[in-house]
């Protein structure tokens, strides 16, 4: 089991898929309920390949060994061998978790989107293949250990996106998808004259430039070059996670975006950026992290705060969603750079818990949409009254959105937040005040959609449909499971954290009260001994 | 053997291609100035390749002979079609190829 | 019988689940909702027996203590947090009290919620409370008492807005959640601190280790607790949330808005004091905080024309009297959960006497248009008599023993202050006397001043009335076993520490007693002569600005309002501005700039094919000559 190929076998499985839903011939055949066949062919390969790969990942993640090897699962096969760089996969606890999260919100956002392209003038089968195309691209900047590759897929990600955006979202979706891409670009730019700035080093340092990642975290760059390059890397970060003051498109793109892309976007493309400080950043330019951190704790925290007052400000349902990611990913972005291995632990178990109540979060507000034909929160009211579980799923994903214990948000809130508070007091007791602010934004969009007086103008609308429960339905377990057992993906995490803070050279800080008490107490028996002497 | 009349007179030839290029509207007349033009490049290339002794001028013309022709056919089918399209040859008259 | 603990937690959270998910459609041909409200009462009475089996297991154990370790729940280094149980005397009388009334509670919303299609969904609910309530008070670290804090604002947010299309229910429960969250905030500070100081977040490590904490510290953490505790008990600031909150059924008002969950700072503070005992500080503001408070509810009290607001901020009050006991110190953190234990019975049993007299009454809730009604609803009016007497402390009942050397070891304590504080408790008790006898008088006495359109108000049905008459006895008899040699004290010593009579008394306890008895008959006797003539129908005129500012609850939501709301609601409306004029704005102009210059530059492109060949052939020119002018040759 160990020495299969996983990695390369998951990230080509997708695409060999999309490749064959794009190769399904175009019919206008209708079936016995007036479907197009060719359309229903194209959603079942998709699902059954989705499926597939989400086998796949879990062999994967329960045969890895916790305790093992920082990378496992490696492969390499050449790809350019004069620039050192090769199709070297791997994956740290971090990745694999991450991989997990893509293999679980693929099929489920495939099954979500069952509806959407159909009728409308928009091809239902490039739909399909475009989501497949995206997964391959997602796996493949998670599984990757060689820094050029990762750039490619970090990119890659781009193109799929950006048409699943422009062909098949809301009114702006030409503004949004343009502005999505072109912002993501400028940012990828940075990263590559980083990456070759990287690679120039390696021919500096060992004589053969080199791509790969452990390579890499070998070298000793100098602190003002590895300031400059950590800028590069950090700024497409920032942009892709999205930090505050670069978070702008991700409202707009995140509010025009199809459901099932919305989900996928923020779920899983946006933590490519944290994923990025953690595993690139981190080990590559120890320094010049260490350095910058205080900056970055900085605009973090401001993100926390000002994500969370936009949220309360908004009238659009997907935009204030978006809004309160921008407020999770401050929490992530202060975990990663606190130091410290809670903090870091947290911040990884914050990036699959986000994905996973946000997600939530999003297919509820698709449903309520697709009902709706809009996501005003103005043109709600009283609904909890007409769709009782649809009411019941969106308080449940907003409570894990709000941190609530018991269920996942809150390990990871709790882990980040107290991790941090032993390098960053100021910042973390700032950060807390933002409970506050998220409890405000989703109970408040609660009341106003679901509570209250019945809104006369809502259709007739019927509760949740069987295809939405089977859709809705893991994420929400795995919500309330992994608030009560968490342990299983901690410790994971845990292992590939330290690592990393080995990188960084940073230990947890002991004690502060402990430690001055025996560091007295020492004193004392000193003291004493002298005084014998 | 004094390479100073061949050059001299390839000088002269591209120039006239040139300014015909420049100053004159009929598509057809274009064509044959820049056809000047490369056959004056082409005289330039032998004369070096003559006086140098050597062989990779004369290859270099017969490349730019090849290439010629190419474009002779393809040129002319465009010039053919846009003729047919707005029954005049002019180059200004195809000008929609902009801002 | 000690490690079936977890089942009295198990219980009532399967139970809530069962009858949550019971409404599916698959599921509803299983009929929960004729049989959800059996279970529901069932889980929580089958954990009292649980809890009394286990109380009795623990007396028997020498140290008083269990501690049993269930899963590891959050390790990373050296943060390992483990979900665990801590069953020691202090959470004994906690879970008995919570199971116990909690199962009386059950059942008379058996018969409070008859009528109400939501009955299932209401008895999940409470199932979900008495679980979350049970890991708050049954937890052995911080963390496990954070998730039942904030496990316990769910339930009362969810409970609250019950019935949710009601404007007000939904707001007033957003209101209740968000205050609850801003205490939060303290206590989850507070496990910060304690965690980089201690490295360990579990009672017994950090109760042991206290000396180690600097002084500063220590008060720190226990100023952010008192945070959370006020937040959770309603107490000044944090007080708006809990009368807002009778917008929930009244067994909701009855069990988590008097008896149980916003006792929980209290729990805080008596747990937590090896803390609070270390610092004099945090000490005096508790008192401070708890005189204040107490102060506020009788004045609001004393205005209230609604039979759940008046209790409701009676119930303030009564909770700032505990937080005056356990801000007290020493002997007096037992009084306080001896007030708690009895104010659990008294306060539980006048609630549900007010639900029963609303049911009775059309759910009208204005105690100017009932009277008289001891005739028609006896047993409700004995019941809700017991409670009314308890609660102002007259002798025997169980509030006299309680109350009465709580408002003594308020004057005992040393300097001016105690003459403050004890003024404060003193003063309180009278009226406390004052509006629980005119809401009694006015309720159940003189006139009928009934609405129009009710003819024959009725008792309630059985299952209602014996869970009153329980409490009822509760409240009569609870007070005089606490009395009994301390009893109380001495179970609670493992945990509060040794009970020892002060050397000293400012004044002589018996002549302390008759003045409180005194205070509390004289303004007992003034409010019935005031208000026995049933004049109250028309509006009381408003005789000063105190009166108003009393009916408008001491300006509290004035204040969040024009504090808090209004520049929140104004800072957020700027900050959208200027994301998308600012911020976005800046994007947007970059990308204009981009797109105004190259379509200025795109005029370059003229379509005149002769042009472009000029410009090529001035480039090569350039180029020539650039070439030749750098000595080319």
């Amino acid at each position: 089991m160990e020495n299969f190929p996983f990695l390369s076998v998951l990230t080509l499985t997708p695409l060999v898929g999309a490749v064959i839903v794009a190769l399904l011939p175009v019919s206008a055949a209708k079936d016995a309920k007036g479907r197009n066949r060719a359309d229903e062919a194209a959603k079942w390969v998709a699902l059954v390949i989705s499926l597939l790969v989400f086998v796949g990942t879990m062999l994967m993640f329960f045969a890895f060994d916790k305790n093992g090897d920082r990378f496992q699962f490696t492969e390499d096969y050449t790809w350019i061998p004069s620039f050192g760089t090769e199709f070297a996969f791997g994956v740290d606890g971090i990745a694999l978790v991450m991989l997990a999260l893509i293999a679980l919100l693929v099929p489920i956002v495939i099954l979500a989107s069952w509806h959407d392209g159909v009728g409308g003038k928009r091809s239902v089968k490039t739909f399909f293949a475009l989501m497949l195309a995206l997964e391959t691209c997602m796996i493949g900047v998670f599984a990757v250990t060689d820094v050029l590759l990762f750039y490619v897929f970090f990119e890659a990600m781009l193109v799929p996106m950006y048409f699943l955006i422009a062909s098949y979202g809301g009114p702006r979706r030409q503004y949004a998808a343009v502005k999505f891409f072109l912002y993501s670009l400028v940012g990828g730019l940075f990263m590559l004259a980083a990456v070759i700035g990287v690679y120039v080093v390696s021919t500096d340092q060992l004589g053969d430039g080199t791509f790969s990642f452990e390579q890499l975290t070998q070298l000793d760059i100098d602190p003002t070059t590895q300031r400059w390059l950590f800028l590069g890397f950090f700024i497409a970060f920032a942009i892709k996670a999205p930090l505050v003051p670069f978070h702008t498109w991700l409202p707009d793109a995140g509010g025009q975006a199809p459901i099932g892309a919305a989900v996928l976007l923020v779920g899983v493309l946006d933590k490519v950026g944290t994923y990025g400080m953690l595993r690139y950043c981190l080990p590559l330019f120890p320094d010049a992290a260490v350095y910058f951190a205080p900056w970055i704790v900085g605009i973090s925290v401001a993100g926390i705060i000002y994500g969370a007052l936009l949220a309360i400000g908004q009238s659009d349902m997907k935009r204030l969603v978006a809004y309160t990611s921008i407020a999770h990913f401050g929490f992530i972005a202060l975990g990663v750079f606190a130091f410290t291995s809670q903090a870091g632990t947290g911040a990884v178990l914050y990036m699959v818990n986000h994905g996973l109540s946000t997600g939530a979060l999003f297919l509820v507000v698709g449903f309520l949409i697709n009902r709706r034909k809009s996501s005003q929160v103005a043109d709600f009211g009283g609904a909890g009254k007409v769709v009782p579980w649809i009411a019941g799923a969106f308080l449940i994903a907003g409570l894990s959105s709000l941190a609530l214990p018991g269920t996942n948000s809150f390990v990871s809130e709790f882990l980040v937040l107290v991790g941090s508070f032993a390098t960053n007091k100021a910042a973390t007791v700032i950060a807390t005040i933002g409970i506050v602010f998220a409890a405000l934004y989703i109970l408040w969009l609660y009341q106003r959609t679901m509570q209250g007086k019945l809104n006369p103008e809502m259709p007739k609308m019927r509760d949740i449909s069987l295809r939405e429960s089977v859709v809705i339905a893991p994420v929400l377990v795995l919500i309330v499971a992994m608030g009560f057992y968490p342990k299983p993906v901690i410790d994971v995490i845990t292992p590939a954290v330290n690592f990393t803070m080995n990188d960084i050279d940073k230990k947890d800080p002991a004690p502060e009260a402990r430690d001055e008490a025996r560091s007295s107490e020492e004193q004392g028996d000193e003291a004493k001994s002298g005084a014998q002497k | 053997m004094t390479p100073t009349y061949y050059l001299v007179l390839a000088a002269a030839l591209f120039t006239i291609g040139a300014m015909g290029v420049l100053v004159r509207r009929n598509a057809i007349v274009v064509f044959m100035c820049i056809e000047l033009m490369l056959n004056a490049v082409n005289l330039t290339l032998v004369t070096f390749s003559r006086i140098n002794g050597t062989l990779d001028g004369q290859i270099m013309a017969f490349f730019v002979m090849v290439v010629a022709a190419a474009e002779v056919v393809i040129g002319l089918a465009i010039i053919m079609a846009i003729f047919r399209s707005r029954r005049s040859a002019s180059v200004d008259d195809a000008n929609l190829l902009k801002y | 019988m000690l490690s079936l603990l977890w089942l009295i937690i198990a219980l009532p959270l399967a139970g809530a689940a069962v009858l949550l998910l019971a409404g599916a459609p698959p599921l509803r041909r299983l009929g929960a909702d004729k049989w959800g409200h059996y279970l529901g009462s069932a889980t929580v009475g089958v954990s009292f027996l649980l809890a009394v089996g286990a109380f009795f297991a623990l007396k028997d154990r020498s140290d008083r203590h269990y501690e049993d370790q269930l899963w590891s729940f959050i390790p990373v280094g050296d943060l390992q947090v483990d979900i665990g149980l801590l069953f020691d005397p202090l959470s004994a009388v906690f879970v008995l009290l919570i199971t116990g009334v909690g199962f009386l509670i059950h059942v008379y919303s058996i018969g409070y919620m008859a009528d109400d299609p939501g009955r299932r969904r209401f008895f999940g609910y409470l199932n979900l409370f008495v679980a979350a309530m049970l890991v708050l008070v049954l937890g052995n670290n911080f963390v496990s008492l954070y998730a039942g804090w904030e496990g316990v604002g769910l339930a009362s947010y969810l409970l609250i807005a019950f019935w949710y299309d009601r404007p007000s229910a939904a707001t007033a429960a957003k209101k209740a959640f968000i205050m609850n969250r801003v205490g939060d905030v303290g206590l989850a500070i507070a496990i910060f601190v304690l965690f980089a100081q201690l490295g360990t977040i579990t009672y017994d490590g950090v109760f042991s280790n206290v000396d180690d904490l600097s002084s500063v510290t220590i008060t720190v953490v226990a100023l952010l607790l008192l945070l959370g505790a006020c937040g959770k008990s309603g107490q000044f600031p944090l007080q708006a949330w809990l009368p807002d909150a009778m917008a929930g059924p009244t067994p909701v008002s009855a069990l988590i808005h008097a008896a149980t969950m916003v006792t929980a700072g209290v729990y805080l503070i008596a747990r937590a004091n090896p803390i609070f005992s270390a610092s004099e500080t945090a000490q005096l503001v508790v008192c401070i905080i708890g005189a204040i408070t107490l102060m506020i509810g009788c004045i609001i009290g004393c205005a209230k024309d609604d039979m759940k607001q008046v209790l409701a901020y009676s119930t303030v009050s009564q909770i700032g009297y505990m937080f005056l006991a356990v801000g007290l110190g020493g002997p007096a953190y037992a009084l306080g959960i001896a007030h708690l234990l009895a104010h659990g019975f008294f306060k539980a049993g006048l609630f549900l006497g007010a639900g029963s007299v609303m049911h009775g009454m059309k759910d009208q809730g204005d105690i100017r248009r009932f009277g008289g009604l001891a005739k028609y609803m006896p047993i409700t009016a004995v019941t809700f008599g017991l409670g009314y007497l308890a609660i102002i402390g007259l002798p025997p009942l169980s509030g006299f023993f309680t109350k009465d050397p709580i408002i003594e070891h308020a004057f005992d304590r040393p300097g001016w202050t105690g003459w403050v504080f004890g003024g404060a408790a003193l003063l309180g008790a009278g009226l406390t006397a004052f509006y629980m006898t005119r809401l009694m008088v006015l309720v159940f006495f003189g006139k009928k001043r009934w609405t129009d359109d009710i003819k024959h108000p009725h008792e309630s049905p059985a299952v209602m009335w014996w869970p009153m008459v329980v409490l009822a006895v509760g409240s009569v008899s609870a007070g005089y076993l606490f009395y009994r040699g301390d009893a109380l004290s001495d179970w609670l010593a493992p945990v509060l520490g040794e009970p020892h009579e002060a050397a000293t008394h400012k004044i002589e306890p018996g002549v302390l007693t008759a003045t409180v008895i005194g205070v509390v008959v004289v303004a007992a006797l003034f409010a019935a002569a005031l208000f026995w003539r049933g004049t109250a129908l028309q509006e009381q005129p408003v005789r000063s600005p105190f009166v108003i500012a009393a009916r408008r609850n001491l300006y509290a939501d004035a204040f969040n309002e024009a504090v808090l709301e209004k520049p929140g609601l104004w800072l957020t409306r700027i900050l959208v501005y200027f994301d998308s004029r600012g911020i976005d704005g800046m994007v947007n102009g970059l990308a204009a700039t981009v797109g105004g210059t190259s379509s200025r530059l795109r005029r370059l492109q003229t379509g005149f094919v002769r042009s472009y060949a000029l410009t090529m052939l001035f480039g090569a020119v350039a180029v020539v000559a650039a070439l030749v002018a750098a000595g080319w040759r």
